[in-house]
């Protein structure tokens, strides 16, 4: 499977962090919730109406911004 | 190690239970919520650490690590550099997030403790922690603990004392990941465990199928349940004592003082047709006490126990992942629901939760908003107890039109602003069951501070009243402001009054529109107004002070032009 962003993901699936496609902030943010390269998450929902989406990453539970979350790069075992 | 200047630092990440730990410590009464960002400023308190020794305890504002990326943060890790001690509070359900600032602090102060907070809630969750060998990996004092019932902290403070140096490792941000990894593997063991109900609420309300009518009905219930506590004490509890214990003893001081006269107006209030009338009467012992008492308290009360649940329960922060995308399209983002939740009880500390918010166009809107749109619970009881006697859809549609206003207003301000509104990213945390005690001991502090600050403001705010009515002060105002008032919102023009007495009160405000014998269109378009065209004296200062004088003109100007446009147009089309 290729590479997908965080919003293309389905609920309930699970997949490895790709890369953060983003400025020093954004990585540095997501890097402290433990959203980083080569870390497993799953995803929990997203909202509509380009809402956020709500992704666990070990047993922590994160609201993503759609428009963050398109630049979170993934991928589906 | 410790001395009597020294101090010492609360640093963890956020909703850790900072908060929790920093009151047992000191018995300082601080604000404890679940859901990151409770802590806004500092604060500080005494531990006693030897008989007649203390050391001085701050609780920091969380931070996820020494980085700062936010305004917030950088006061935190400023910090830092003042502190003598650091006790890290990490949350044990959640060490790998968690170390990583422990690290961090590792490199930066030779003084460190860890406090394993949530220990209670490690088994439950199948994780298994051992202690001895986390601090012979970490080289720190680790000591597990609970920041609600106080488990563990005799153990820490006598730690503290006795804290030695710990040896330094720089390590660059790849390597502390791995350093993470290498200790839990040897610390940690995770165990399956079995989905608790909490934990399935927890996934059904995250969804937005099941998530947004589950908000919908939480919000509802949730203002019924404040309704009903209320009305039950007002009916059960102050009316009764008002009516049957205070109203004889203030007939007979009436009586003594010779039922009328310049002292008499003052104390116990003109009489009315020969009674006292609590509404109507404007005397310090009569209505300046039963407002904030009898009328306001009581909601108080139960809004401040509904809310505390709430937070302690974890709900906010889904709230706010449910609203998220609709907060963007009036300019803001999910999180600016929780200051204008706070905002309902009493604008003060909801503007003071806009310091929450990240930029500056943001906290604009959102206390624009907030200043327009969001009345507080003493406005709000005052409103049910008047417009409710002429029926349940007036009180509706006044808040129909609060928030047509907030919609329309900040979809305006959304589009004319520079600049966009800012991405969520925040951690959801776990539902927990509220302790009762901890949400009483929260009510206590909120519902004292609201005595505190209401009561000797809605006396001077009688007393003022009582003095301009001497002066016929009224009449002057009312002669220059009548174009607005009687020709744009067909108000009579005794409502000036009113609208001067909401700059310090908006709940005396609403109170002095009883006598006037309004119609209740008129009455409708002056709760509104009343709402819409000011914040109250209080609310203004915290606002300037978050805003700045430039933005709060602006704000202030936008507030005005709103009450005078709105109120035209509930008049022609009302
Ligand atoms: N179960 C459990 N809950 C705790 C403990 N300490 C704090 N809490 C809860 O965790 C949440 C966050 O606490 P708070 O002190 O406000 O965290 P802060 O943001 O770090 O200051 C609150 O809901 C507390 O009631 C603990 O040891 N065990
Ligand atoms: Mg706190």
């Amino acid at each position: 499977m290729g590479s997908l962003n965080l919003t293309q993901l389905k609920a309930k699936q699970h997949a490895k962090v790709l890369e953060l496609d983003g400025g020093y902030a954004f990585v540095q943010r997501l890097e402290a919730l433990g959203v980083r390269p080569g870390i497993q998450i799953t995803k929990i929902s997203s909202h509509f109406w380009k809402g956020p989406v709500t992704v666990l990453v070990g047993k922590t539970k994160i609201a993503i911004g759609y428009g963050m979350a398109k630049k979170i790069k993934v991928m589906v075992k | 190690m410790l001395s009597r200047e020294s101090k010492i630092l609360l640093i963890g990440n956020p909703n850790v239970g900072k908060s929790a730990i920093f009151s047992r410590l000191t018995g300082a009464k601080v604000t404890i919520s679940n859901y990151p960002g409770t802590t806004v400023g500092l604060s500080q308190g005494y531990m006693k650490f030897r008989p007649d020794e203390m050391g001085i305890v701050i609780d920091v504002p969380g931070i996820y690590s020494l980085v700062p990326l936010s305004k917030a943060d950088e006061v935190a890790v400023d910090m830092l550099k003042e502190g003598d001690v650091i006790i890290n509070v990490v949350d044990a359900t959640n060490l790998e997030r968690n170390l990583f600032l422990t690290l961090e602090l590792k490199e930066k102060k030779p003084l460190s403790i860890v406090a394993l907070n949530m220990w209670d809630e490690t088994r439950h969750k199948g994780i298994e922690i051992d202690v001895e060998k986390l601090e012979r990996e970490l080289g720190l004092t680790v000591v597990p603990v609970c920041g609600i019932t106080g488990f563990g902290i005799k153990e820490l403070r006598e730690k503290l004392v006795n804290l030695k140096k710990t040896s330094k490792k720089v390590l660059t941000k790849d390597q502390k990941w791995e350093e993470i990894g290498r200790i839990l593997e040897l610390s940690q063991t995770l165990h399956h465990h079995h989905h608790t109900l909490l934990e399935r609420f927890e996934d059904i309300s995250t969804r937005p199928g099941t998530g947004l009518p589950i908000a919908v009905l939480v919000v509802y219930c949730s203002f019924m349940l404040i309704r009903l506590i209320a009305e039950t004490l007002i009916e059960n509890v102050f009316e009764p004592a008002f009516t049957n214990i205070w109203m004889p003893f203030l007939e007979r001081i009436s009586s003594l003082m010779g039922s009328e006269g310049f002292f008499h107006d003052v104390i116990i209030g003109r009489l009315i047709n020969g009674n006292i009338d609590y509404g109507q009467s404007f005397g310090l012992l009569s209505t300046g006490l039963y407002v904030p008492l009898a009328a306001v308290l009581p909601y108080i009360l139960s809004f401040y126990l509904i809310l505390g649940i709430l937070e302690d329960w974890g709900y906010l922060p889904r709230l706010a992942t449910q609203v998220d995308n609709f907060m963007h399209r009036i300019g803001l983002h999910g999180y600016a629901i929780v200051p204008m939740i706070l905002g309902l009880g009493c604008n003060v500390p909801g503007a003071m939760a806009l310091r929450l918010l990240e930029n500056r166009r943001e906290k604009f809107i959102a206390a624009t908003l907030m200043a327009v749109a969001v009345p507080c619970m003493a406005q709000i009881a005052m409103i049910v107890g008047l417009v409710g006697e002429r029926g349940g859809r007036y009180v509706a549609l006044i808040f129909g039109i609060l928030f047509l206003i907030v919609v329309v207003k900040g979809v305006l301000m959304n589009t004319i602003m520079p600049g966009k509104s800012p991405e969520i990213l925040w951690e959801i945390p776990p539902y927990r069951m509220p302790h009762p005690k901890a949400v009483i001991k929260k009510l206590w502090m909120r519902v004292t501070e609201f005595l505190k600050e209401a009561v000797p403001y809605v006396l001077l705010g009688v007393f003022i009243v009582n003095m301009l009515y001497v002066l016929n002060a009224f009449d002057f105002l009312a002669r220059i402001f009548a174009p607005v008032l009687t020709g744009m919102w067909g108000l009579p023009k005794e409502t000036i009054s009113a609208l001067m007495m909401g700059f310090l009160r908006k709940d005396v405000a609403v109170g002095m529109l009883a006598p006037l014998s309004l119609t209740t269109k008129q009455l409708v378009i002056a709760c509104t107004i009343l709402a819409i065209y000011f914040p109250c004296m209080a609310t203004f200062v915290v606002m300037l002070r978050e805003l700045g004088i430039k933005d709060m003109l602006k704000s202030a100007l936008l507030m005005i032009l709103t009450a005078v446009s709105v109120g035209a147009l509930l008049n022609i089309f009302l």
